[in-house]
């Protein structure tokens, strides 16, 4: 007798989860070119930057905001890019393990410090 | 590859060819790699680098100064370089894989010509932005 096929037993692997950081990797990409635009042509505009001017830039809070949400595409996107490196290169499992949670927490202690420099220093 | 069918039983260790040699792939398979490189470098020195000299210029004048003194010097506008080499070439590939993922670009050829096209541009926007900072 032919059993048939509940839609459940259709997924033959995964969580698919990995569409999430797929997308999340191309999202935070171009986030990350939008701020290097904006960035980039600060300086095309001003050319050698003096301290007022840096100030300046950095005492608005949008800006700050802006700085914080390309900083976070970096370090979302950097995890999934090295967390990528890892699985293809390094087979032994606690080596790998141990390397992901080391960059992982690198990761996050970037994080408070990136909260730390932008409201901290004033 | 040939594929002379061995005798049964005769399991043998195959010999594997890696060509380790950059220069011999194809562009694609080389903006790929360099997509990879150019990533892991910037993690591992940029990211720490970048947040250090944000701490520094933003803390006070001296700083900001002192940081501008340094990259006044030749030896660290090449480092500088290297890395905005880096991000330009990771940015461009990056584009281009974007492309690729919506099915732009696919076939043999297109996927070659932008390859090339990553490849210059990441090289060309290093120029220009050296000549600018020099």
């Amino acid at each position: 007798m032919v059993n048939p096929v509940k839609k459940a037993d259709r997924t033959p692997v995964g969580a698919h989860y990995g569409w999430q950081d797929w997308l999340a990797q191309r999202v935070t990409a171009a986030i990350m070119v939008l701020f290097s635009v904006v960035f980039i042509g600060f300086f095309a505009v001003h050319g050698s930057v003096t301290y007022a001017q840096w100030k300046m830039l950095f005492g608005s809070n949008l800006f700050r905001i802006l700085t914080l949400l390309f900083l976070l595409s970096v370090y979302y996107h950097a995890w999934i890019g090295i967390r990528d490196v890892l699985m293809d290169y390094v087979k032994p499992t606690g080596i790998r393990l141990a390397l992901q949670v080391g960059v992982l927490l690198f990761l996050v202690a970037c994080t408070i410090w990136s909260f730390s420099i932008l409201w901290g220093t004033y | 590859m040939s594929s002379v069918p061995r005798p049964a039983g005769q399991a043998t260790a195959r010999p594997k060819y890696y060509d380790l040699n950059l220069l011999n792939l194809p562009p694609p398979g080389l903006v790929s790699i360099l997509h990879r490189i150019t990533g892991v470098a910037m993690f591992a020195f940029l990211i720490p680098a970048l947040l250090m000299l944000l701490q520094c210029t933003l803390a006070g004048e001296a700083g900001f100064n002192q940081w501008k003194s340094y990259f006044a010097m030749p030896a660290v506008k090449l480092i500088v370089l290297g890395f905005i080499w880096c991000y330009m070439h990771h940015l461009f590939a990056g584009i281009r894989y974007l492309l690729l993922d919506v099915q732009v670009g696919i076939a043999k050829e297109p996927a070659r010509a932008s390859a090339n096209v990553v490849l210059v541009a990441g090289v060309v926007a290093t120029l220009l932005i050296g000549v600018r900072i020099w």
